[in-house]
């Protein structure tokens, strides 16, 4: 594994955990949504480097647009903000 | 009593896998079923990627099984979200929310044909690049979502993806019940066709046919699912 692949990988999987961080204390329901997509994302640019293109194609076709989407639907359908408690 | 028995059950279970694991040795290579089909699939399938050899071939059986689920998880989910729609506003009710913008309109339009025939090449070239039935499947329903999502008067007919689903099933498993009758070990899902050479698009026997079927299928499922849940959205009647 050569250099610049290195570095990709630890700049995706820095991006992982920032959007992971992101969504778990974003008050915006639909903001955490679009961290979990970015999750994804980077998770299936891993998931290239690391000589896996079939699983890359799976997760940014249904992980970053269709599980994205059908959350957002649901939160259209329930409430927008996490409440304080 | 009952102790006794979960002691018992306890104990034949780890006999089984004290008989599966003593014969292990340390340090010994036991990549011996994953070497056997990364050899075997450019060999005598002629599939150029190994992945969808396995996927196909190897574990057929269990695609097959993959696919139920994913039937039954679009079925249940249109059962359950269409007869809460039907229960509060009729069958056809009219989406209200607010149109999309030009931008996103337009940009729609253009890009569905391309992301038509993305799915469709990432799902026939199953056999030679990454990618696959289940893959393209997908990118073909996030076409139909971009169009749903753009496009207030948009409408999915449920009957032609009922057609099409049941089709590329039943195909599915005609081609595996074939494998039965004309394939040299008479197991499902064998190839009974001219494997032809590595790397050509004919190459692979039926395995491409099966990808193609099952393409068809889960497309037409996931933009079921879609179609079903952006019309709950817009009539918005959970409470």
């Amino acid at each position: 594994m050569d250099t610049i692949t290195l570095l990709l990988l630890f700049f995706s999987l820095i991006v992982m955990i920032g959007a992971a961080v992101y969504a778990a204390i974003m008050k915006d329901l639909i903001f955490a949504t679009i961290g979990t997509s970015l999750i994804s994302l980077a998770l299936s640019v891993i998931f290239y480097l690391l000589h896996a293109p079939d699983v890359a194609l799976t997760e940014a076709a249904i992980g970053v647009a269709l599980s994205t989407i059908v959350f957002i639907i649901a939160i259209r359908n329930t409430k927008r903000y996490e409440d304080e408690k | 009593m009952r102790k006794l028995v979960i002691i018992s059950l306890l104990l034949v279970l780890g006999y089984y896998l004290l008989d599966t694991f003593a014969g292990a040795e340390f340090g010994k290579d036991r990549k011996v079923l994953s070497n056997y089909y990364l050899e075997k699939s450019p060999s005598e399938l002629q599939v150029a990627n190994a992945v969808t050899a396995i996927v196909v071939n190897f574990r057929g059986f269990d695609t097959l099984g993959e696919v139920t689920v994913l039937f039954l998880a679009a079925t249940g989910m249109g059962t359950i979200l269409l007869r809460r729609r039907s229960k509060h506003t009729g069958l056809n009710p009219q989406r209200t929310s607010p149109e999309a913008s030009k931008i996103v309109q337009a940009a729609g339009k253009l890009l569905f044909p391309a992301i038509m025939i993305l799915g469709a090449y990432v799902f026939i070239h199953g056999h030679l690049t990454p990618g696959g039935g289940f893959q393209g499947g997908a990118i073909i329903a996030t076409g139909f979502l971009l169009l749903l999502i753009s496009y207030r008067q948009f409408k999915v007919e449920h009957k032609y993806v009922t057609w099409i689903e049941s089709l590329a099933g039943l195909t599915f498993v005609s081609i595996g019940l074939l494998g039965i009758v004309l394939g040299p070990h008479n197991s499902f899902l064998e190839n009974f066709l001219n494997v032809g050479t590595l790397n050509e698009l004919t190459s692979g026997g039926v395995i491409a046919l099966v990808y193609i079927a099952v393409g068809f299928k889960v497309a037409a499922e996931l933009t079921g699912i879609l179609d079903t849940l952006v019309n709950i959205r817009e009539t918005g009647d959970i409470d």
